[in-house]
């Protein structure tokens, strides 16, 4: 009997911890778009800034040794925390899966999404997105063996190229492949570590995948230098944050932190040289750092917030040499500052 | 005539011994010979292949590298010792289970002690491979905890033999108490769900997911053959519904649809929607599981108590429940093996459990393409947690087995 009233008695009390647990959840997270009260008051007031991250992908978001986030990603979140709480400790990562990036963005669980998430014209108008500046411009490639000789597109005409599945790339893939009339067999694959596998085991002549991807993967494989990515780039895929749709002001926030860093690398002001930028007397790099006219606190940001994200995470050139440049050796190309022939460009600060 | 036993001599030599078996086992004809020996060459080629792959081309040091990450997540490492201490409350209450439970027989036969002593090595070995001296140490110090109380659960068992009947509650306490320090909810800073990972989050999904869908798949059992038509149909609908649904369908709907729909103001932990997702999930199957046990008690038992007087009540929690309960132990044991690993489905929906955090370390550029390495620890990791649920609920039969119907003691049997 009294093993009874025991379980019983455990049983009500899981309930009543599960209840309690239910009703302690997080109720910071507060939409209130609509009500005229942006997201930058909602994360001004928690103290904390949730960034939606990928948390697999390397050079762009994963959790190092240490237990830290790190890659391209990641520190763009820390940028906006850097910018409103000189602190880029002050985020959350949270982990979402392709699948439910939207809807956890649109949910109001995350404030801003930075998961390499490619800006079309669809996810810009009918999903309720707000895009903001692109601070990577990938596109699809092509990897391929160096004994196979294959150079360009037109060499891979009659092969296999393995491919993940439901991705636009398989899209991409055919798309572009028909445009120029060159057939080829498609093998499918579900799982990226199995696509590879199969590619280093000759069951495909190519894989395609994005160019930063392919040249990550190339590094892991056993003999890198077996393999080429080439040069051909058939599809377009900037990536870049995004945030919830009507609400200017938090999305004017996160597109100039973004713009700061372009603007910093323009005015090549660097982590280490900003103490000398502070002192400078360039107006331009007056305005950018805060010490002249009142562009920040017009929007609702600490005046030095460009700043604050420079002493945080560095300028883009920085940032893109330290995740992306210097572990994957990949040239930066598109990303390049628009003085130098690529897209990276920021509108003025004044 | 003759009445006494004739002296019994021992088997001739050649039906005896491991060259006599492997001829009677593997070796019985042609085709089992040809058989037996294309095996056994497919299998040394395998375990050599694997071999030779792990201890020349594996790079294992992507797992010491990364070891706290797999077993806490990015729990702060400051804060490492509540996890510490949590662990130590969950082995004092397995100590005391352990002691009381075997408060009529020895703690350790030889084959126990063997088992413990390799358990210990290998322990030290492994975490000396992995981790620093203090988490050895710490290890060390529960071990001996474990087996310290285990002693202490025997004698208390000994004076006070109802002490059985309260070790859910302990077990409960301890869980509550450990669960609220990992989080932080008793004292210090909170720490936040997301901040939960690798090992630690798989048994916190695991265990809580397991304990809640325990009474909920009774209830739901016995709802389904309650005389109620309501609640029959209820019961009947909740159980077909969930089981025609795939798990991962039901955590997507968990993780998507419930904050679709809930107003806005409304905000759920996503953690824990993740746990009712899988317990809603288990509780179902562990029904249909209890409900097999429920038939299989014969309607005598349950028409012989009510003829003692008793109510439905004491007739099914006296009675009828625990006898189904006895009789469904492996059917439910394998339940809450499979809703074990089942949390790694969890990764795909983004929280970073054991198979999570392995697929963002793999994405370290550091340590990209030790997918094989990766995987074949998390695996070891699975299979060694879901053996000892097995070991662990062979001995609970064992146990209730032995307490429940008296058997002949097997010893004293043999009289030279």
């Amino acid at each position: 009997m009294r093993k009874w009233i025991s379980l019983l008695l455990a049983t009500a009390l899981t309930a009543a911890v599960a209840v309690a647990c239910a009703s302690s959840s997080d109720t910071a997270g507060g939409d209130g778009a609509a009500d005229g009260n942006s997201v930058l008051n909602t994360v001004l007031d928690r103290g904390s800034v949730i960034c939606g991250v990928n948390g697999q992908l390397p050079g762009f978001s994963f959790v190092d040794s240490g237990g830290e986030y790190s890659g391209m990603d990641a520190d763009y979140c820390r940028a906006i925390a850097a910018a409103l709480f000189d602190d880029p400790s002050k985020v959350e990562f949270r982990n979402l899966s392709a699948q439910e990036r939207f809807t956890a963005l649109a949910a109001g669980e995350v404030d801003v999404l930075i998961r390499n998430t490619t800006w079309t014209i669809n996810r810009d108008t009918a999903l309720g997105l707000e895009f903001m500046p692109t601070t990577f411009y990938d596109g699809q490639g092509m990897l391929v063996t160096t004994a196979s000789g294959v150079k360009d597109l037109k060499g891979l005409s009659g092969k296999s190229i393995c491919v993940q599945s439901g991705t636009t790339t398989e899209q991409n893939l055919t798309d572009s492949f028909r445009k120029q009339n060159i057939p080829f067999t498609p093998v499918v694959f579900d799982d990226e570590d199995a696509l590879y596998s199969a590619f280093t085991q000759g069951r495909c002549q190519a894989a395609t995948s994005d160019r930063s991807q392919l040249t990550a993967r190339r590094k892991s494989l056993p003999n890198p230098d077996n393999y080429a990515v080439l040069d051909d780039v058939i599809s377009k895929e900037p990536l870049g944050a995004a945030v919830r749709n009507n609400d200017s002001k938090w999305a004017d926030a996160v597109k100039w932190i973004t713009y700061s860093t372009f603007q910093a690398e323009e005015l090549d002001i660097t982590q280490a040289s900003l103490a000398q930028a502070e002192s400078s007397a360039d107006p331009e790099v007056k305005r950018l750092l805060g010490k002249e006219g009142t562009l920040g606190t017009d929007m609702g940001l600490p005046n030095d917030f460009a700043a604050r994200v420079i002493k945080a995470v560095g300028n883009y050139g920085e940032i893109y040499d330290r995740n992306i440049g210097t572990p994957f050796a990949l040239e930066r190309g598109l990303n390049e500052l628009w003085t130098d022939g690529g897209l990276i460009y920021s509108p003025p600060f004044r | 005539m003759t009445t006494a036993t004739p002296p019994s001599s021992a088997p001739p030599l050649n039906q005896i011994g491991a060259a006599a078996w492997a001829k009677k086992n593997l070796f019985s004809s042609v085709s089992n010979t040809i058989l037996t020996i294309v095996s056994g060459l497919v299998l040394i080629w395998v375990v050599l292949t694997l071999l030779i792959w792990g201890f020349t081309q594996a790079d294992w040091r992507v797992i010491p590298a990364n070891f706290r990450l797999l077993m806490v997540g990015r729990y702060p490492i400051n804060l490492i010792w509540r996890v510490w201490l949590a662990l130590g409350l969950i082995v004092v209450a397995a100590g005391l289970s352990w002691g009381v439970l075997a408060r009529n027989s020895r703690l350790f036969d030889r084959r126990g002690l063997i088992v413990l002593g390799i358990g210990a090595a290998a322990l030290v070995i492994v975490l000396a491979l992995l981790s620093d001296p203090i988490s050895i140490a710490i290890s060390l110090g529960l071990l001996a905890l474990l087996v310290g109380l285990a002693f202490v659960g025997q004698q208390v068992g000994k004076v006070v033999p109802t002490f059985g009947n309260w070790l859910p509650l302990v077990w409960l306490v301890a869980f509550v108490i450990g669960y609220s320090l990992i989080r932080g909810f008793l004292i210090g800073r909170p720490v936040k769900g997301d901040d939960l990972g690798g090992l630690l989050l798989t048994l916190l999904t695991a265990s809580v997911s397991i304990v809640l869908s325990f009474p909920f798949g009774i209830l739901l059992a016995l709802g389904r053959r309650s005389d109620l038509p309501v609640i029959r149909l209820l019961s009947t609908i909740y159980i077909e519904v969930i089981r025609g649904l795939p798990l991962i369908t039901i955590l997507f709907a968990s993780q998507f649809l419930v904050p679709l729909v809930l107003p806005p103001y409304i905000r759920t932990d996503r953690l824990i929607r993740a746990v009712v997702g899988l317990t809603m999930f288990s509780a179902a199957y562990l029904a249909e599981n209890v409900r097999g046990g429920l038939q299989a008690v014969p309607r005598g038992q349950a028409e012989a108590s009510k003829a003692l007087g008793m109510n439905p009540l004491l007739t099914t929690g006296l009675i009828v429940m625990p006898q189904a309960l006895k009789a469904v132990i492996p059917t439910m044991v394998g339940q809450f093996i499979s809703l074990f690993k089942d949390t790694s489905l969890l990764t795909i929906i983004g929280f970073t459990e054991l198979l999570g955090i392995g697929q963002t370390i793999l994405a370290n550029p550091q340590f990209l393409g030790r997918n094989v390495e990766m995987y074949t620890f998390i695996g070891l990791i699975y299979f060694l947690c879901c053996y000892a649920m097995s070991i662990a609920s062979q001995r609970l039969e064992r146990q209730l087995n032995s307490s429940g119907t008296p058997t002949v003691a097997p010893a004293a049997t043999i009289d030279p």
